[in-house]
């Protein structure tokens, strides 16, 4: 599993980086997670509004902050 | 808002026991009051923005944008940046995706102006500490300067001055999820806690030291350097306004402090309006999509529209 944070690196994409990486370890995940910062390639994935999080290249979620437990789920489903 | 000052009141002169006209007391008093009435209005404000905000997406937004024209697209591009996220770090991928749309370059720019000029929680404060009049002279100037200066933009053809590769870029499509009424609360509310624990710390801040102004500093203190007699003050607040951002918030009540001591209504609100729409850490990112001359043009459009505003209600209003 590929995991994509996208953001600038403000204090919401730091705060989503985090929570991403706890739903990982609640799940026992072993995903790689990694930070996107170029404008060009947030912008190529159609998000308008960071933080963003993209699963295998999916975006699940844009624009907002999600908590640790809807990630999971996120991650699960 | 009278039950809160009689809270404030009761807790300092009654139970602190301390006397009315000392210092100490009123900045206490002062600061309590304020506190109460700012942080009731913010999570208020800010859960029924949030809400709106489930609504009003940027995809929609663009959607709608897409192909308007001058003048009902400025205007409803103006309205459109009122209730949507913004932090200046969505800045650039939001100027791409409305490129990408072909929402014309003046129209995207009278978003991009009232984005951050007319937010939910400044117009919690102004409202709170201000009072109606001047939130609505606020806002109702905000929306002028958006809409005139995405018009005037849109007039100078400055296509060329965005960055070649914003007009290169294809994006995927992203599917919008129907959100349900509970989805839309829950969102209201992780957001209302979200912005408010990381605006609070500022804003209370702020507001202890308007406080302390507002004990300390003598009435009509500057009312000489910042009154509305001094036709120098405008421009002056408006410069040292563009590099504050990250503790907008937080300056609104030094700003109500500092009104009380003398600072002129139009001279309050250009610096306001230069520190919530004009942020050095905005610049440095549109920097990537917007070549140096249209980033100029653009600081200067909206440093000269705060100046005119300020002058403008310092003459009409003092």
């Amino acid at each position: 599993m590929k995991i994509e944070v996208l953001g600038s690196g403000c204090a919401n994409c730091k705060k989503l980086e985090e929570n991403t990486r706890t739903a990982c370890k609640e799940l026992g995940l072993t995903a790689k997670i990694i930070k996107v910062q170029d404008f060009k390639k947030i912008a190529s994935y159609g998000v308008m509004a960071t933080p963003a999080l993209v699963v295998d290249g999916e975006v699940k979620i844009y624009g907002r902050v999600p908590d640790v437990k809807e990630i999971k789920e996120l991650l699960k489903g | 808002m009278g039950i809160l000052e009689d809270i404030a009141g009761g807790v300092v002169f009654n139970i602190l026991n301390m006397a009315r006209g000392e210092p100490l007391a009123e900045a206490l008093n002062f600061f309590i009051a304020d506190t109460i009435k700012v942080f009731l209005l913010l999570v208020v404000m800010i859960f029924l923005v949030s809400i709106i905000r489930t609504f009003v997406t940027p995809p929609k937004v663009k959607k709608l944008l897409g192909g308007s024209k001058e003048g009902f697209g400025n205007l409803v591009a103006a309205l459109l940046g009122v209730p949507t996220p913004f932090c200046s770090c969505s800045a650039v991928p939001l100027f791409i995706g409305f490129m990408e749309a072909g929402v014309p370059l003046g129209v995207t720019f009278s978003f991009l102006i009232s984005c951050p000029l007319i937010n939910e929680v400044a117009l919690a404060m102004l409202f709170g500490l201000f009072g109606w009049k001047v939130a609505a002279l606020y806002i109702g100037s905000g929306l002028v300067i958006a809409v005139a200066g995405g018009i005037l933009i849109g007039r100078l053809d400055l296509e060329d001055e965005v960055e070649d590769f914003v007009k290169k870029i294809r994006s995927k499509k992203i599917e919008e999820k129907k959100l349900n009424w509970n989805q839309r609360l829950k969102f209201a509310r992780l957001q209302t806690i979200n912005i408010v624990t990381n605006v609070g710390p500022y804003i209370v801040l702020g507001i202890a030291l308007g406080a302390f102004i507002h004990g300390f500093v003598p009435i009509g203190f500057l009312a000489d350097i910042a009154g509305p007699n001094n036709p120098l003050a405008v421009p002056v607040a408006v410069i040292i306004g563009i590099p504050l951002y990250s503790n907008a918030a937080g300056t609104i009540p030094i700003v109500q402090a500092l009104m009380d001591k003398g600072m002129a209504i139009g001279t309050a609100l250009a610096f306001m309006m230069s520190i919530t729409g004009l942020s050095l850490p905005e610049m440095i990112i549109l920097r990537k999509v917007l070549k140096p001359k249209l980033l100029a043009i653009f600081v200067l459009i909206l440093a000269v529209s705060f100046i005119a505003v300020g002058l403008l209600f310092n003459a009409l209003l003092a």
